[in-house]
């Protein structure tokens, strides 16, 4: 499994990463190595086989869509990095 | 008998009986924990105030003639990746460093009513991402056998805080052999539980459909009661399956004759060092003599796990670390100047090498053009591997192995190789790719004096002939008698 430099590029984008040069080309060649070891999937053949996201024996488990109060808000507002008043604060979005 | 050699069980039954209070046992561990943590390092931090009063209050509960609770007084050591209302939670990453867990877990409030008392927060691999603890953002666990060498992870912070008699219950999390892999290495008794049987509601979640939450004792007896404790449905999590939860207890009794167990033989073959292999032989026996019945299985689809589980785990992984984005909560990059930038920034700095190894293999494998190679394959195989148990145990009731392929490792040995780390997993992950309880308990030790572990695995919810026959093995023998003296080997 060859992979470009520009693969990886476009992968820390999706997965909203930010990575330096070095470590591009560090993970490149690691994730390369690892992807050709999972080559050996190949073998075991699917045609048929449904597959597996779980293993609970649940289907669809529903609950009341009820609006519960959450008291101290302040506990929360406390983990932000930052703030202003009771809003977590980010930067602009969009443009006026 | 100083108190921290007492078992869980022990405290608990004194602490109701007041022959010695919650305080007191607290102030032996907190002791315990001052004196051998530095070179132990299994606690991120060290609950020294809150366990106090948790202790006094259960002191004052017994004193007003109130039923104590089955872990009344006993101090439990949790895995740095569960919420415990007011305290630091940081699944040792930066990008937690300062995260304040605002709300309780359901295994710390159902800890919390049994009356244990959380003496401190456990080391572990970031995000619970290793089989070692040296991808901590903060520090390497030393195993207290040796401490040259890794405590196994990522839960090695609980697996070494109990082997050290730094605590005698810990919480761990186990996704791929989490809870038994350190177990292993620190040579005590780790249980992942059948997925669904344990709420993962304030466990920050790895990789949601492997995740399981479970216990680490050094005697199986403790291990059932804490699983217990932490066991049962729970509407917060709409995965925990609504079932009764049995008494365990009686089931460490039972005995093992009349259980067959199989013996697989894909686990049995090259790559297995003779020292593990001898000492799972000669466990084999010790429960032969105890009446339990062998035979030989075939699991044809073991080599398929390893890439299956690092397809899958990664995946679900990089999906549920999105959330890490510098907005609510964690480590945001000052110097960002767009939305996009403080999302890549804060994560570039926030996070770990195996962290962002795991999120770009688990992107890669979710991403267009890629997805049916890679993911759908993998899931597809996962069904394959989940039949090789459903098959085996339509012949035999439980499943015997060694718990990792190797005594533990030194420290520094393994980290600049990541596929080498993940093929420590191979016995392990399996079990958690088919949901099933597994049990890891201590089975000798190697020439070098480190630990070696035997791993039971069972039918989905068939915890308890899992810990009958971990009972049963106990009993003949005595590998846990004596704790180790954390020191240099």
């Amino acid at each position: 499994m060859a992979l470009t430099e520009k693969d990886v590029k476009h992968v820390a984008r999706l997965a909203r990463l930010s990575l330096s040069d070095e470590e591009r080309e560090r993970l490149r060649g690691q994730l390369e190595r690892i992807l050709d070891y999972m080559k050996n999937l190949e073998k075991h053949a699917t045609g048929d086989v449904p597959p597996t996201s779980h293993v609970a024996p649940l289907s669809n488990v529903w609950r009341p869509d009820e609006v519960r109060r959450w008291e101290d808000v302040e506990s929360i507002l406390a983990n932000a990095p930052e703030r202003e008043n009771s809003y977590f604060k980010v930067k602009k979005v969009i443009e006026p | 008998m100083n108190l921290h050699e007492l078992s869980a069980r022990q405290i608990a039954e004194q602490v109701g009986a007041r022959k010695v209070s919650a305080e007191e046992v607290t102030n032996a561990f907190l002791a315990r924990i001052a004196a051998w943590d530095p070179r132990v390092k299994a606690f991120l931090s060290v609950l020294k105030d809150t366990a106090v009063a948790q202790a006094r209050a259960v002191d004052e509960q017994v004193r007003r003639g109130e039923k104590a609770g089955p872990l009344a007084g006993v101090p439990v050591a949790v895995k740095d990746n569960m919420c415990v209302r007011g305290t630091r939670t940081t699944c040792s990453s930066k990008i937690l460093e300062n995260f304040t867990a605002n709300y309780d877990a359901t295994v710390i409030a159902k800890l919390r009513a049994a009356g244990a008392v959380f003496i401190g927060k456990t080391n572990l691999d970031e995000f619970a991402m290793g089989s070692s603890t040296e991808n901590s953002a903060f520090f390497t666990t030393r195993n207290p056998w040796n401490t040259d060498y890794i405590p196994g992870g990522s839960s090695g912070g609980s697996a070494a805080a109990v082997a050290a008699r730094l605590a005698p219950l810990a919480l761990g999390s186990d996704t791929g052999g989490s809870i038994r892999q350190p177990a292993t290495c620190c040579g005590v008794v780790g249980m992942k539980p059948t997925y669904g049987l344990v709420s993962r509601f304030g466990l920050i979640a790895f990789a949601s459909s492997l995740d399981q939450i479970g216990p680490f004792a050094w005697n199986i007896a403790d291990a059932a009661a804490l699983l217990g404790v932490i066991a049962g449905h729970d509407p917060h999590d709409s995965t925990s399956v609504n079932r009764s939860v049995p008494d365990y207890l009686p089931a460490l009794t039972a005995g093992v004759k009349g259980l067959t167990a199989g013996l697989p033989e894909e686990y049995f073959r090259g790559g297995l060092d003779p020292e593990v292999e001898r000492a799972v032989e000669e466990s084999i026996r010790v429960l032969e003599k105890a009446g339990m019945r062998f035979e030989k299985i075939s699991l044809p689809h073991t080599d398929a796990a390893v890439s299956v589980y690092y397809i899958l785990a990664p995946s679900e992984a990089s999906a549920n670390l999105a959330r890490f984005d510098g907005v609510r909560y964690g480590t945001r990059a000052p110097e960002a100047t767009t939305l996009l930038e403080q999302y890549e920034l804060s994560r570039a700095r926030g996070f770990g090498p195996e962290v962002k190894r795991r999120i770009m293999l688990g992107t890669y494998a979710l991403s267009s053009g890629y997805y049916d190679a890679y993911y759908l394959k993998a899931q597809k195989v996962r069904t394959l591997i989940k039949r090789d148990f459903d098959d085996a145990f339509q012949k035999v009731d439980l499943i015997l192995t060694p718990t990792a392929p190797t005594p533990a490792f030194r420290i520094g040995e393994r980290t600049d190789d990541p596929l080498r780390m993940y093929l420590s997993d191979i016995f392990t992950i399996s079990c958690n790719l088919a949901g099933l309880p597994g049990l890891s308990m201590p089975c000798g030790f190697s020439s070098k004096g480190l630990p070696l572990g035997l791993q039971i695995l069972g039918k989905p919810f068939g915890e308890e002939q899992v810990f009958s026959a971990a009972a049963a093995y106990e009993q003949a023998t005595d590998w846990n008698r004596i704790p180790p003296e954390p020191s240099r080997g």
